[in-house]
């Protein structure tokens, strides 16, 4: 039975803050496939085209008929818990004070014999459910889950060393101004983040939804301005010590190409809100959640970006919107890297068009602030890393993976 | 197996059994301790430097060197030369091919020598890159190591076959008994059946006494011919069979049974002799479940009985089953690769009665086992040989 | 005029018998800009990134770049900055004749009524009121409007409402008026625009622009401390960034004013 987790009581500020550890993160290239599949949550395992064989440890040759074609694809997660363990001793310093650690033996039904994590609630003998995830270090591993939820599972001290749950933490959405901001709010109050500060860049300018946003729970309006430098160190000084999960909402988006613009002044707002910001918010904040990427049940946790999916390939009906988008992505990869070390997730969450008035003629499907919010908190509760959002974005995944030449032309129109 | 009957050891002489006295941490090279089991072998059998032309070393901690940088650090030019990177089951193999080769005139006198340094921090590094798939699919679980591999195989072995952690305690006590008599015994203190049971866990169900103790150490031993030995006036031990198999039996979820149990009987056709006619065993013992997984493999009882086999046996020197008789790497301790070899040494000694500790009395036919390298999830190397005093 | 009387106002200045008032608000991040409908292009914020701070970046000294519009806080107008003005000679901040720099201004209290009625428009009764009192307006000054609405908190300042800003500013007939008939040098407020805040929908549009530009004469926005100016007597100076065809710059704008004799 997992007990549910007691929300966390006030720091002690005379004691030494533990710091984040990581565990070993080194993978060999091919076990990489586990970590795409992981980053996005899904189930993937290597499978012979050849003759048909799943396999696991990840390889270069099928062990039945040395294949070298072994592409990963979605696989049947479920099998039974055959052997389990509890780990009492390492030399790893990661696992040492995380003792003891249950790992066990997993029989998949797709035949592969597995070496998981286990969550508290899965027994010896049982069926089992399994996950790829990522650990503390951004590299893959299997967690096996009881077959069936159960009660609180999300609070397993095994499973939370690799979720960022929201859950008992203290958010910062870095723009309220915007239906997202706003949708975002209300969607980490519900869910029981203990505090949720709001940015509101120039108090001076009101904007639509302002006093509803004032009157959600735990919602604490603070001045924060993405394209100011001395705003955010400011917001950073005064809050940045208790700030666990931040959620970058700020957002620029006109239409247009670059050729029909005139000037660079637009282009220059898109660049400093998008990735100026970034870069801002990253500096400001980012050496005080590493600090605390192992600072108890509120520890720092993640870094949240919403990036628009035309990062990864332009749209130029939005084409300068696409290349500040890019650039922002760009920033994202470095920062991931970055604040690995200090067990804080960098999490993309790429969306196509928005039900917001800057897409607005563009055709349906758009996504609505409300889904983007409840993809953010999915995303954090199973710590992904990389999320597609809508139909839009996953079709662009799709066409991206098979051949981006072809989305490039298509979607120049 | 095939049918026709593998080439007999005929005319090989197994001799000069060397022991490095290990310390459990060492601030030397393995190449020291190499170095210095290959001078205890040249002073033991009077051979001069250039006179050894064949040379087998296996060693964790001599890189990056392997076998040939340490041909120009010891001064060696041999003509035939191998590196056996089998963990405990080095020596058998070192062994098999080193026989073949004196047997066909490619070398006269083969050195072979296991040896391993271990610093304060040796372990953690071997473990960590011990393996591509330890590194993808099993260190980053907890990192335990080989204790929580075992302790997997060991737990589904247990449920298999209704074995009691008293069962696998009765086999540790025996081999601390066997080993309060050798001087460099690592472990020097009695064990009881209550000692073991109640120390601490290590990964559940592996506790304390189940596991070796890394230490720094080294062993070698001598492979020539019967005319070559008498010029050294070397006394040496015949060799009736071997055997070796590796990752056998891929298709068990976990690991239940090893490569003899596919070679077992060439292993006892090959040697002319049956498990009732052996005096002692030396089996390869990194846990007490690897031991009974030998045990039954091996033939000495049936698959899942070798639990009832040692609750009627006594398993000391003076016993009715003498095993692991200078109390193997759990009392010893395991010196990396040269733990593979402990085994090996200690038959040669037993049959030319000059054992480390207590003598098994008229020790004719020994059988030492070898097992090893964890590299996901179940050791895959694994060989036996029958040696034969001399007559 | 000899070189006496400069040397006078310079001893005047550092006795302070002429006591220099800057009517210069602070240029800030956090000071509003006029925001225009999202399509159009905006006004840059100001914004200060740090180049070094005697650290690693440059170990002995501070120095910062800045980015800022034309039109951020405490500016200057130029002709060229309205369509009305765009054709006339000498329009732009680097070819205004930079004696223009320098006039005297009338300062008109409107503070009372400006305080109960946010759209207080200032008209030709408003001027002809104080001129029964103060005098009329000489030709060749700044008219500045003072509402105090410098002192107010932010958000009140921008006064911006779902409809757009609510702030004080001139009636279109006293603009074109204060142009002809008292030929005055420009015209300045302490609200962000010369304009009030709903101008837009004044017949011209935006007229403090429209006519002053149109006539080659100047703006000063985002003033303060207009209450320590007299309603006539002081002079202006405000000298904008010599940029190239600029349309108008950030300056600082200083009143000089002779201190009363006690």
């Amino acid at each position: 039975m997992t007990e549910p987790l007691a929300p966390p009581r006030r720091k002690n500020p005379l004691k030494k803050t533990r710091l984040p550890l990581i565990p070993q993160g080194a993978r060999s290239r091919t076990a990489h496939g586990l970590t795409m599949a992981a980053a996005e949550g899904r189930f993937a395992l290597q499978r012979c085209s050849d003759c048909g064989m799943a396999v696991y440890p990840p390889r270069d040759a099928c062990p039945v008929c040395l294949s070298p074609r072994l592409p990963y694809q979605e696989a049947d997660a479920r099998g039974v818990l055959v052997a389990e363990t509890t780990v009492r001793v390492s030399t790893d310093p990661y696992f040492r004070e995380r003792m003891p650690w249950r790992v066990g033996t997993v029989k998949l039904d797709a035949g592969p014999v597995l070496v998981a994590h286990l969550h508290g609630d899965l027994r010896e003998g049982e069926r089992a459910r399994l996950e790829l995830k990522l650990d503390k270090s951004g590299a893959p591993v299997v967690l096996a889950l009881p077959d069936k939820d159960t009660p609180h599972m999300q609070d397993d001290a095994q499973l939370r060393e690799m979720t960022c749950e929201p859950t008992f933490r203290r958010v910062l959405i870095t723009d309220g101004c915007t239906p997202v901001g706003q949708a975002m709010a209300r969607a980490f109050s519900e869910i029981g983040s203990s505090i949720v500060f709001v940015g509101v860049a120039k108090a001076w300018k009101p904007f639509a939804g302002m006093d509803a946003l004032r009157a959600v729970e735990r919602v604490e309006i603070v001045p924060f301005d993405i394209t100011d430098t001395e705003s955010v160190t400011e917001q950073a000084e005064q809050n940045g010590g208790r700030i666990d999960i931040i959620v970058n909402t700020a957002e620029h988006t006109r239409a247009g190409g670059i050729i029909e613009r005139r000037g660079i002044g637009v282009a220059r707002e898109e660049m400093d809100v998008r990735y100026f910001g970034l870069m801002r918010l990253a500096q400001a904040f980012g050496p005080a959640m590493k600090f605390r990427g192992a600072d108890g049940v509120n520890s720092a946790a993640a870094i949240v970006n919403l990036l628009s999916v035309y990062a990864l390939m332009n749209w130029p009906l939005y084409g300068a919107y696409s290349a500040a988008e890019a650039a922002c992505l760009s920033a994202t990869h470095s920062l991931r890297a970055e604040l690995r070390p200090g067990g804080v997730r960098m999490v993309n969450v790429f969306f196509g068009p928005l039900e917001t008035e800057w897409f607005q003629a563009v055709p349906p499907p758009k996504v609505a602030p409300k889904a983007l919010a409840r993809a953010v908190i999915d995303a954090l509760k199973r710590g992904l890393e990389d999320v597609f959002v809508g139909d839009v974005a996953e079709d662009v995944r799709a066409r991206l993976s098979v051949n981006p030449k072809a989305l490039e032309r298509e979607l120049a129109g | 197996m095939s049918g026709s009957t593998r080439m007999a050891y005929d005319g090989i002489v197994v001799c000069a059994p060397i022991t490095v006295p290990y310390r459990r941490y060492s601030a030397n090279s393995a190449h020291w301790w190499i170095g210095r089991a290959l001078q205890a072998l040249t002073k033991r059998s009077g051979l001069r430097l250039n006179e050894l032309d064949g040379l087998s070393i296996s060693s964790f901690t001599v890189a990056p060197d392997t076998a040939i940088g340490l041909t120009q650090h010891f001064g060696l030019s041999p003509r035939w030369l191998d590196h056996v990177p089998f963990g405990g089951a080095s020596a058998i193999v070192a062994l098999r091919r080193a026989a073949r080769a004196v047997q066909t005139g490619d070398a006269e006198f083969v050195a072979c020598v296991a040896g391993d340094t271990n610093h304060v921090d040796s372990f953690r590094k071997t473990l960590s890159t011990f393996s591509r798939f330890a590194q993808d699919a099993v260190y980053p679980y907890g990192s335990g190591g080989a204790n929580a591999s075992f302790a997997l195989i060991a737990k589904n072995y247990m449920n298999t076959y209704g074995v009691r952690r008293e069962d696998f305690g009765k086999i540790c006590v025996a081999q601390r008994d066997n080993a309060m008599a050798v001087p460099h015994a690592l472990m020097k203190k009695r064990l009881t059946l209550s000692d073991y049971m109640a120390a601490r866990a290590i990964s559940d169900p592996i506790h304390l006494f189940d596991c070796v103790m890394p230490c720094a150490g080294a062993e070698a031993f001598l492979v020539c011919g019967e005319a070559a030995a008498r010029s050294l006036a070397l006394k040496g031990v015949h060799l009736l069979s071997t055997i070796e198999r590796h990752n056998a039996f891929p298709e068990d979820a976990i690991q239940v049974r090893g490569g003899w149990a596919v070679d077992a009987g060439e292993l006892w056709s090959m040697a002319g002799v049956g498990p009732q006619d052996v005096d002692f065993v030396e089996t390869y013992d990194d846990y007490p479940v690897i031991i009974m997984m030998q045990l039954e493999d091996l033939g000495f009882c049936r698959k899942g009985e070798a639990a009832e086999f040692v609750r009627a046996h006594t398993l000391t020197n003076e016993g009715s089953f003498p095993h692991n008789t200078c109390g193997g790497q759990l009392s010893v301790g395991q010196a990396g690769a040269a733990g593979g070899y402990l085994g090996l040494v200690e038959a040669i000694r037993q049959l030319t009665d000059a054992p480390l500790g207590t003598q098994v009395a008229e020790a004719r036919i020994g059988l030492v086992s070898g097992f090893g390298m964890i590299n996901y999830d179940r050791g895959l190397a694994s060989g036996a040989a029958i040696l034969a005093r001399a007559a | 005029m000899s070189a006496v009387t400069l040397f006078e106002l310079a001893r005047g200045i550092a006795s302070g018998a002429i006591r220099v008032v800057d009517l210069t608000q602070t240029l800030a991040p956090e000071f509003p800009t006029i925001i225009l409908p999202p399509e159009f292009g905006q006004c840059a914020p100001f914004r200060l990134e740090e180049i070094s701070r005697y650290d690693e970046r440059g170990p002995a000294w501070y120095w910062n770049n800045f980015t800022v519009g034309e039109h951020t806080g405490t500016h200057f107008d130029a002709p060229i900055h309205w369509v009305s003005g765009k054709d006339l000679p000498d329009n732009a901040v680097d070819t205004i004749p930079v004696k223009n720099f320098i006039a005297p201004a009338a300062v008109i209290d409107c503070s009372k009524a400006a305080a109960v009625e946010p759209d207080f428009l200032m008209t030709v009764a408003t001027v002809e009121a104080w001129e029964e009192q103060h005098g009329r307006i000489e030709r060749g000054s700044w008219l500045l409007l003072r509402t105090d609405w410098s002192k107010k908190p932010y958000a009140d300042y921008a006064g911006l409402r779902e409809d757009g800003a609510h702030t004080p500013g001139p009636s279109p007939e006293v603009v074109k008026w204060l142009v002809e008939e008292r030929d005055v040098h420009g015209f300045g407020t302490e609200t962000i625009g010369t304009d009030a805040g709903q101008a837009q929908h004044f017949n011209p549009p935006f007229p403090a622009h429209f006519y002053m530009h149109g006539r080659g004469r100047y703006g000063l926005q985002c003033l303060t401390n207009l209450d320590q100016l007299p309603p006539k007597g002081a002079v202006i100076i405000a000298a904008p960034l010599k940029i190239k065809q600029g349309s108008g710059s950030p300056l600082r704008v200083l009143a000089l004013i002779a201190e009363a004799r006690t």
